[in-house]
């Protein structure tokens, strides 16, 4: 009798502890890189999910509960987003985790996450992360498989059979250009030639030349990242190349067109997201009232454009925010299944409908298909 | 005719880079046999702080004057606080060192300055000159041009001026040069000041091409001392011809072979020479008094 009560007691408390604490507020993890290699991804994603918890305790959190952030920063390096992550679950105590920013980050919250039943939204591209599905992980960007699709169905339509590849050697690259020469044929589409370069090369003159020359070549497309794709362009121009170029997602920003030179970026097409052309989205499009609303908040708040990754960051917190408020509890297995039952949320990469199949919910159509023209993007109907 | 003559271009553009990078390991290296790691950072800096003063108004010749004046304080800053401190420590520990400044600069760059890409306009414009149904740009003489005056430059200082034997002698013998009368101190400052500068003059130069961010240095500073081995460490013109001639090999890969292997084959090619002639294509053979 003596026995049971000492232990039932302290239990007991334990308990009510536990249940004061989850009842104040909601705690939400995050793992982003904000400094490392992959910084000017996690950068903007920090400064999102920062400005976004924010605005929501200042509007009274989710139905009067508040929203406590607990952000860390994994430099890009998979170990610590790893021990990030337990800690997050384990010591934190967080009931949802958005974040994983590269893959290789986001592989490594993944298994912390999965074996401890928390839902976790990552803002990394691979289409491994949601293929095949896992209970409870989720994602926001679209996949580069997706961008080499909308790119040929585009070519597709301006009649193009022969392209050429010229791709970086970087994760990003690869990656995409694997993919790409993987759905190349569902369009007809035949790769006539397939060049790389590192990606700190300071010119592909040589690889542009061999392309050029291969005969019967009607357009090219350059999956790649960073300052490569602006100096692909740029020699593009150098090389007087008339056919058409298509550049990936990985450069949908206007920073690519300064870097480039716009009088060299002119006619290049790629797909990106609304966020890119916020303002020249029609009167009635389902995105542009949010895409506007987080540019200008963003743009305001930091005093520097937005970017398309830092939208990743807002959809999968807004995801979250949504899931919870429609679950009407913060407990993390019913996050998982309202995340997994979203249907037409409107984020500012796409519109997502979730199901048991799909835990990226996006499809095509949250691509637009934008082209340079005077020095800006412009939307290719 | 037009395709070779292209790739010859895009080599010589690039090969002028490493060339420029290459040239900047020469001075450190012949006053105290250090391989100065954080040259790569000097390039940085050149670029990124003329980047931030041209982005502040400045006009960019006096934008890259500024880079290349901080960038030599930076330079004799390194020297000061992180190399004389070890003086006598072995040459390798001093090696070391210089790789630990680098990724000191790197990281502070990225807090001082930011972690994007950025450029600033080539001097003469983005019109490429067309020769014989190749192209090349105007920036690419500026970077060839450039590299040909640290060239003669060094090769002046080194062989002319009285300064430059004495930074010849306090690296053969730092005790006898000290004997006769040099000033050894001076001689460590001032060779890391040029050498900074000339890390700096060709950021300056090559940004417009390579485009720059917080951390290029590393990559430039890898290819720019595989240049300086290619061609003989210490050698103005060793470097000179030891970057182009990776730069050849690299476009020249590129177009014939594939770009698949165009670094591989580049390594490949030096390692081949290394083994034939240890000392680079013009380096001094080095006798040891035993």
């Amino acid at each position: 009798m003596r026995k049971t009560l000492i232990t039932t007691v302290p239990a007991a408390l334990i308990a009510l502890g536990l249940a004061t604490a989850a009842q104040a507020v909601i705690k939400i993890g995050a793992s982003v890189s904000a400094t490392g290699p992959a910084a000017f991804l996690g950068d903007p994603e920090a400064k999102t999910l920062q400005m976004m918890v924010d605005d929501l305790n200042a509007k009274g959190g989710i139905k009067g509960e508040k929203v406590d952030l607990v952000l860390y920063d994994d430099g890009g390096d998979a170990n610590k987003a790893r021990t990030f992550a337990t800690r997050l679950i384990e010591d934190d105590g967080v009931q949802a985790i958005v974040g994983g920013t590269t893959t290789g980050t986001t592989m490594a919250i993944l298994s912390a996450a999965e074996d401890a039943k928390v839902p976790f939204v990552s803002l990394a591209g691979a289409i491994d992360i949601v293929q095949p599905v896992k209970p409870y992980t989720f994602k926001t960007p679209h996949t580069d498989r997706m961008a080499c699709q909308k790119i040929f169905a585009d070519m597709q339509k301006r009649g193009f059979t022969k392209v050429g590849l010229i791709s970086g050697t970087d994760g990003f690259g690869a990656s995409m250009q694997a993919q790409c020469k993987d759905v190349a044929g569902d369009y007809g589409i035949g790769i006539v030639a397939d060049e790389t370069y590192d990606p700190k090369d300071a010119d592909m003159t040589a690889q542009l030349t061999k392309i050029k020359n291969t005969a019967g070549v009607q357009a090219v497309l350059n999956p790649g990242f960073g300052q490569g794709p602006a100096i692909v362009t740029r020699n593009y121009h150098q090389l007087g190349i008339e056919l058409p170029l298509y550049q990936s997602h990985g450069v949908a920003s206007d920073g690519f067109i300064k870097l480039a030179g716009a009088e060299a970026a002119e006619g290049v097409r790629l797909p990106g997201t609304a966020l890119l052309v916020a303002d020249q989205l029609p009167e009635g499009d389902a995105q542009k009232p949010v895409v506007t609303a987080y540019k200008s908040a963003y743009e305001a708040k930091y005093n520097q454009p937005v970017s398309t990754f830092g939208g990743y960051a807002h959809d999968g917190f807004a995801l979250i925010v949504d899931a919870i408020s429609r679950a009407g509890s913060s407990k993390p297995a019913a996050i998982r299944d309202a995340l997994e039952q979203t249907k037409g949320f409107v984020g500012t990469t796409g519109i997502y409908t979730m199901s048991p199949e799909d835990h990226l919910g996006l499809d095509l159509s949250a691509f637009r298909m934008l082209e340079v023209k005077g020095g800006g993007w412009t939307i290719v109907n | 005719m037009s395709e070779l003559l292209q790739f010859v271009f895009s080599g010589i553009t690039v090969g002028a880079v490493y060339a420029l990078v290459a040239l900047g390991f020469t001075i450190i290296f012949n006053a105290s046999g250090v391989v100065n790691f954080a040259q790569g950072e000097f390039v940085m800096l050149g670029g990124m702080i003329t980047v931030f003063a041209h982005a502040a108004g400045l006009p960019l010749p006096l934008a890259a004057l500024i880079a290349i004046v901080v960038t030599a304080a930076v330079g004799v800053a390194l020297n000061r606080l992180a190399i004389e401190p070890a003086r006598g420590a072995p040459v390798v520990s001093l090696i070391i060192i210089t790789i630990g400044a680098s990724i000191f600069i790197r990281g502070a760059s990225q807090l001082i300055f930011d972690k994007q890409i950025h450029s600033f306009p080539a001097f003469s414009g983005d019109d490429p000159i067309h020769v014989l149904g190749a192209t090349i740009l105007m920036q690419s003489l500026w970077v060839i041009g450039g590299a040909l005056a640290v060239f003669a430059g060094l090769w002046l200082f080194f062989t002319k001026t009285l300064l430059g034997r004495a930074v010849l002698a306090t690296s053969n013998n730092r005790m006898a040069a000290q004997l006769v009368g040099i000033n050894t101190k001076f001689v460590m400052t001032l060779s890391f000041a040029l050498s900074a500068a000339i890390g700096a003059f060709g950021g300056v130069l090559v940004t417009p091409i390579t485009l720059t961010a917080y951390d290029v240095g590393l990559a430039l500073a890898l290819k720019g001392f595989a240049a300086a081995m290619l061609g003989g460490m210490g050698n103005p013109k060793g470097a000179l011809v030891g970057g182009l001639l990776l730069g050849l090999l690299e476009a020249l890969t590129a177009g014939y072979l594939s770009s698949q292997y165009k670094d591989a084959a580049a390594f490949v090619i030096i390692l081949a020479v290394l083994f034939f002639m240890p000392q680079g294509l013009f380096g001094r053979k080095s006798t040891d008094r035993v």
